[in-house]
């Protein structure tokens, strides 16, 4: 707890008031962890915290019970005050067995909070967490640093469904909603909202409906009645800026973006995709959508999805896909494609590590170089990267813009971390957002009535016709083109001219782009932090701290990383340092040093986990010592 | 689009008006030749706009195709133009859309892609120009080049079995399944406005002489001497008659073919097995007629339709889902949609 601000007694427990909490949810893949994480964090976000959080599972569906592969957690990090990551250490950890107290105690506060089943703690469980013989953490000295709360809450959920009806599979499968409730009670917040939730999602099972709501209110009364917890925390409503707020994912916010980009295009959307983790859920979220000029098409591998994408597009609608990284490089191909063919196609890539299958459900940031050079041939294509998971959003939207207005593919990156994570989003109005239609050719545009596919305009696109335009019939493909007339040419000087026309076509988006400037901090000074993608929250936390400490650091966060925004070079110059933090080996300062020939240090991680706030603060003070 | 009025005013298109201004840059004697030109010769009988066909073509000496026809049409990449021609009729289901590829197009590269479209069956026709060899790669064996083949890199033979394509689109669930060749011109434009007519994915092999890598390979199907012992003219309703003089036929006992002698003392015409192209397991057994041998007995190739059905497309069943959901929920307003149903006010 960052700021204890006063203590008032009750009746028999003490209310501290908390400026903000970081709870760590940690159980088996089975034991419901990410959905108590959820109804939680819904519950914090519906009574004005802000919030972020970070779903941390397992690529297994179901790992092998007990052990520390199998632990799936789900963070969440909520306050009073602007909240931009999910948190470095935890206040509190729910730990369901002792693979789970294994793998998260090293990243709970001393004298943080531990509410443990201690049904998980016996023999089995403890040899399956690699605890040695005759151990029991809960039983020696090991954990003396802490506050924990030792239950038996398998045990207390039986009882609280005693006379249920219920099988023992499913009154074992209520014990997380015991846990729920002790935490609403020890947060003092409503239990309503996750009520309601449960008579939503278990409307035709009224019985295992009744089971959920008994066992939490089991768990509130339970905390309320012994005298086993004697403090209760209370977290403010956050100072936010006004408006009408809801709770949003990476994923779902990209989604939804997609579905905007649709409206303001004035473009029917189809969606060619595979499925993939992280990305799948972008597809599931607007396959619901049918009724708003969306059509999501599962084709049968990542290449048919990408190509599916090319052939609507080509048809007159926006065309999209969406991925991760293997699917990136199946798509490549297709990818030179689209740039020959110099149509609109928004490709999204949720990036996780690799290479190869790599660890699917955890996060990197390794894919820039693959976005901005991963095709053969000069195949320049403009890359953006969302910073949070309700930025998605603007950024999805920004690539369809960019577009249907340039007449060229554009590939989105998001990453594992901000699309399963999810914070409080004050959603945009639709009469607030910028219309960007598309315009179709109808007529001819060659002054001897002929029509010249391959003719551009001030920014370098060509025109788009759908088929079933009448007298504009032409051919496009993926030989090289002669220059207006589209038609296949394998002439020397030829291929020159359009290879630069290509690449002049992307880099002329600069003018089209915000120019750069300091998220935070000042416009020159000793250093700048260079960011890009899902670290803004962190690099944001880090920077303000220190600011506030009284250090002059600047944070540059970067959205378009192709082109990159034109003043970036000049605004960067000013910095006596650039510290560039990345979730890969030094991608983007690499191309900052390429670009501008400027001194820059990378700062990596690969542990398929965002940056703590506490590593890039120590780094950043080595610069300002 | 062109309205119905305008189709009607509109002076008959001639297969000139479908031929592009470019130079058709095949080998001399390619069967591929005859390919278009059919195709250009049955179009304007078709009765669609030109600007609303479109050609999608793979990677190939076939592929090219699509630069030769006054229409819209994209010459992608190799082995896609199924899944691309997907999207394009997803898109915009009013297109008539066809795709043209090759048979390592097709069968090898696009495998994946060629079944899955099969299956789904948007309505749309697939022409595969099969010269049983790689030609732009110059002369590699290929997915259907017979066992044995010695090609540049089978230079002692290739050692695997060849795809039989029509058991191949069969297997995989096409609506509509056919076979043709460049030297029956008047064949092959009748396959082609079988497979316009049909709703659904219509598949048609081609065979089509390689003159410089594969001479001659389908010969055996067109030459006088030999046509009639080697291949048989499937027509719905007739008996399945072939051989020197008619005097062949093919019977049914139980799933077995048998080959008879119509001359035979005790033969009848009446006892021959009458082509039902919407019967699916006697299509199979049909198809199965390739390089084949039941009990020691050569069949004769089969050409014509082998098979069809009408069942849903699938951009008509996407429509008629997206309309339903229409009727029943209502479009959502952007406003509902982005704010979903679960919001709090910050005042």
């Amino acid at each position: 707890m960052e700021a204890t601000i006063e203590q008032k007694t009750g009746h028999d427990y003490t209310l501290v008031e908390a400026e903000s909490i970081v709870i760590r949810f940690s159980g088996d893949s089975g034991d419901g962890m990410q959905l108590t994480g959820t109804q939680f964090t819904d519950t914090a976000a519906f009574l004005g915290n802000d919030l972020s959080t970070f779903p941390d599972f397992p690529a297994e569906i179901r790992a092998p019970i007990g052990t520390t592969a199998g632990v799936s957690g789900f963070q969440v990090h909520f306050g009073s005050k602007e909240i931009f990551t999910p948190g470095d250490e935890f206040d509190v950890l729910v730990a369901m067995n002792a693979a789970a107290l294994k793998v998260d105690l090293p990243r709970l506060k001393k004298g943080g909070i531990i509410i443990t089943n201690t049904a998980g703690f016996d023999k089995k469980n403890l040899g399956l967490a690699g605890f040695p013989d005759g151990v029991n953490p809960l039983e020696d000295s090991s954990l003396d640093n802490y506050l924990v709360h030792k239950l038996d809450i398998s045990k207390l959920t039986k009882e609280s469904l005693a006379g249920s009806g219920l099988g023992m599979k499913e009154i074992e499968r209520s014990k997380n909603m015991f846990v729920l409730g002790i935490l609403f009670w020890m947060f003092d917040e409503t239990m309503d909202y996750t009520i309601n939730f449960i008579k939503e999602k278990f409307a035709k099972k009224p019985d295992i409906a009744l089971a959920n709501i008994n066992t939490l209110k089991a768990g509130w009364n339970f905390s309320d009645n012994t005298e086993i917890f004697t403090t209760r925390y209370k977290v403010a409503s956050a100072q936010l800026p006004k408006g009408e707020y809801r709770n949003i994912s990476g994923n779902h916010a990209t989604a939804l973006g997609l579905v905007a980009a649709a409206e303001l295009s004035g473009l029917p959307l189809f969606l060619g995709s595979y499925p993939i983790t992280p990305a799948s859920d972008i597809l599931h979220e607007l396959s619901k959508y049918k009724t708003s000029n969306v059509k999501t098409f599962q084709a049968e591998d990542e290449i048919a999805a990408i190509c599916a994408a090319i052939g609507a597009s080509y048809a007159g609608v926006l065309g999209v896909t969406t991925t991760s990284g293997p699917g990136m490089s199946l798509k490549s191909e297709a990818m030179g494609l689209a740039t020959m063919l110099e149509i609109p196609l928004v490709i999204v890539n949720v990036q996780r590590g690799g290479p190869s299958t790599g660890l699917p459900t955890k996060t990197e940031q390794s894919d820039l170089m693959q976005a901005m050079y991963g095709r053969h041939g000069e195949g320049p294509m403009p890359v953006l990267a969302a910073s949070s998971p309700s930025d998605c959003f603007n950024t999805v939207l920004e690539c369809a813009r960019i577009a249907v207005e340039h007449m060229t593919p554009v590939i989105c990156l998001t990453d594992g971390y901000i699309a399963n994570g999810s914070e409080p989003w004050r959603f945009p109005n639709a009469d607030d957002l910028v219309p960007f239609k598309a315009q179709f050719t109808t007529e001819n545009n060659n002054p001897d009535g002929s029509f010249l596919p391959y003719k551009r305009d001030e920014k370098l696109s060509r025109p788009w016709v759908k088929p079933g335009t009448k007298d504009l019939m032409h051919r496009i493909g993926g030989l090289e083109k002669q220059n207006e007339t589209g038609n296949v040419s394998y002439d020397a000087k030829n291929h020159e001219v359009m290879t630069r026309l290509r690449a002049e076509k992307i880099r002329k988006i600069e003018d089209y782009i915000p120019l750069a400037k300091p998220d935070s901090g000042n416009e020159t000074g000793p250093l700048a932090v260079l960011g890009w993608g899902s670290t803004s929250g962190v690099i944001k936390t880090a920077v303000h701290e220190l600011i506030a400490e009284g250090y002059d650091v600047a944070h540059v966060h970067l959205h378009h990383l192709n082109p990159f925004p034109k003043n970036l070079g000049e605004l960067l110059s000013g910095y006596e340092n650039i510290l560039v933090p990345e979730m890969n080996c030094g991608q983007l300062i690499n191309l900052i040093k390429a670009k501008y020939l400027l001194p820059a240090t990378g700062y990596s991680k690969m542990q398929g986990q965002p940056f703590t706030t506490r590593e890039l603060k120590n780094k950043i003070l080595e610069f300002l010592k | 689009m062109t309205t119905i009025a305008e189709q009607v005013a509109a002076p008959k298109l001639t297969a000139k008006d479908f031929a592009s201004n470019q130079e058709v840059k095949w080998c001399p004697g390619c069967g591929d030749y005859s390919i278009v030109k059919q195709v250009q010769t049955v179009f304007p009988d078709l009765g669609i706009p030109k600007e609303d066909i479109v050609f999608i073509s793979g990677i190939g000496c076939a592929a090219r195709f699509t630069y030769y026809m006054d229409t819209y049409g994209m010459h992608s990449i190799h082995g896609r133009a199924a899944a691309i021609a997907s999207g394009v009729k997803a898109a915009n289901p009013n297109l008539s859309v066809w795709v043209i590829s090759g048979d390592g197009d097709a069968f090898s590269i696009g495998g994946n892609h060629f079944i899955h479209l099969m299956r789904k069956n948007f309505d749309l026709n697939y022409l595969v120009f099969n010269n049983q060899i790689y030609g732009l790669t110059k002369g590699q064996y290929s997915p259907t080049s017979e066992k044995g083949k010695v090609a540049k890199s089978t230079p002692f033979g290739s050692v695997e079995e060849p795809f039989n394509p029509s058991e191949l689109a069969l297997g995989a669930r096409c609506s509509f399944v056919a076979r043709s060749m460049d030297r029956d011109p008047k064949h092959m434009q009748m396959v082609l406005k079988r497979a316009n007519d049909h709703k659904g994915t219509s598949f048609v092999e081609i065979y089509q002489n390689c003159t410089v890598f594969n001479e001659g390979a389908f010969f055996a199907f067109s030459e006088k001497d030999t046509k009639k012992e080697k291949a048989i003219f499937l027509e719905h309703g007739k008996p399945l008659i072939f051989g020197n003089g008619d005097d062949k036929g093919i019977k049914l006992e139980g799933t077995m073919p048998v080959i008879v002698n119509l001359k035979d003392p005790g033969v009848s015409v009446n006892d021959l097995w009458v082509h039902d192209e919407h019967d699916k397991i006697k299509a199979h057994i049909i198809a199965s007629f390739f390089d084949t041998e039941y009990n020691g007995v050569e069949f004769p190739r089969p050409f014509g339709v082998i098979f069809s059905e009408d069942r849903p497309t699938y951009e008509a069943a996407m429509e008629e889902q997206i309309a339903e959901l229409t009727a029943r929920k209502g479009k959502a307003s952007l406003n509902k949609i982005l704010s979903g149903d679960k919001t709090w006010t910050i005042l």
